[in-house]
């Protein structure tokens, strides 16, 4: 390593800046591509049924969906309100 | 059996149809019958790159719609008599390029052709799509910058999910990576993604480095496919992408910095 390669890698470049940013962002990306296109629908449902019972908040409510090798997964979270309070 | 090569993207600017022109040049040049499709509806270029502007009588929107015959479409280059051009219309409909039309013509070509390079245009539109939709082989040209990167994410993923291969459950298309406008001097400066950060995101098949160069410019100017400018760096860079793609073994040569006086002394190793 010369003496200028010293004085050039002395500050975060750039382009470590830029990969980061982008593997980040293609990773999540490429989740999102994969799942069924039926998912949003299923959400918009699902809340409308829930809301006959509980009313409850736009993001309350989250469908995930996994894939691996064998198995796909859909994972739903809703967050109920909390009743306890007077 | 014919192959049928989309070069594609996504992004605008970052060198498909220089990309379109040079390997289908250079298909063409190793004695292999070739045929290069422009798909930019109303924004026809490919014409010009090659230098054929003032030869195009009929378009591909005419062979479609029965208004010509395929063999009076095609252009022949001027300067290698293996290769072809089926210029697009420029025409503003942009429904002129119909599904069933162009797999007819591309069914037509391959009984003629060895290869058959479609020229996509950029974003992800009617003849992007259909650009991509029949093919075999494709080649996505990326510039070592984020935008160019991200969208050919995004043109990997339409062509695992939207090409024929894909609807009938046939064997995927063959992605390759082609990286044009790369500087290994602002790569070493860390100003630029490198050729193994790019690799590391999109994980493809690494068919060639394209650095920046003006000879690229110079070609365009005077409507030459950069590859016959052989003394040039980038056509060298392309004749090597050639020989890849036909199964030659050729080492990197453009990925590492050029060194001038200056860093011949001081730059070290």
């Amino acid at each position: 390593m010369s003496l200028l390669d010293y004085f050039r890698t002395s500050k975060t470049s750039s382009a470590s800046l830029a990969k980061e940013r982008l593997q980040i962002l293609v990773a999540h990306e490429r989740t999102s591509r994969n799942q069924p296109s039926y998912l949003p629908q299923l959400q918009k449902e699902l809340l409308e049924v829930i809301r006959k019972y509980v009313s409850i908040d736009q993001d309350a409510i989250s469908v995930n969906f996994e894939q691996d090798d064998n198995q796909e997964t859909l994972e739903l979270n809703i967050v109920l309100p909390d009743t306890n309070k007077k | 059996m014919a192959r049928i090569i989309v070069v594609t993207s996504g992004k605008g600017g970052v060198g498909k149809t220089t990309t379109s022109a040079a390997i289908a040049m250079g298909l063409a040049k190793r004695g292999h019958k070739t045929a290069v499709i422009d798909f930019d509806v109303g924004l026809r270029n490919l014409d010009l790159i090659m230098g054929c502007e003032r030869r195009v009588v009929y378009d591909f929107v005419n062979v479609i719609n029965g208004e010509a015959t395929l063999n009076q479409a095609l252009i022949r280059d001027k300067n290698c008599n293996q290769l072809y051009i089926l210029p697009a219309s420029q025409t503003r409909d942009k429904d002129a390029l119909s599904q069933e039309g162009v797999g007819r013509i591309l069914d037509e070509l391959k009984k003629d052709f060895k290869y058959i390079v479609c020229d996509s245009p950029a974003g992800i539109e009617r003849g992007a799509f259909l650009a991509m939709y029949y093919a075999d082989d494709a080649f996505i040209v990326t510039n070592p910058e984020v935008s160019s990167v991200r969208d050919s994410d995004r043109m990997l993923g339409i062509l695992s999910s939207k090409s024929r291969r894909a609807e009938e459950n046939e064997e995927p298309i063959k992605e390759y990576l082609l990286l044009t406008r790369y500087s290994p001097d602002r790569v070493k400066l860390g100003e630029m993604l490198s050729v193994d950060d790019v690799q590391e995101i999109l994980s493809l098949h690494l068919l060639g480095v394209i650095p920046e160069s003006k000879s690229v410019l110079n070609a365009s100017n005077s409507g030459t496919p950069v590859i016959l400018d052989e003394k040039s760096d980038a056509g060298q860079a392309y004749a090597d992408v050639i020989a890849r793609y036909l199964g030659e073994d050729r080492p990197h040569r453009f990925i590492d910095e050029k060194k001038g006086l200056f860093g011949k002394l001081f730059g070290g190793k």
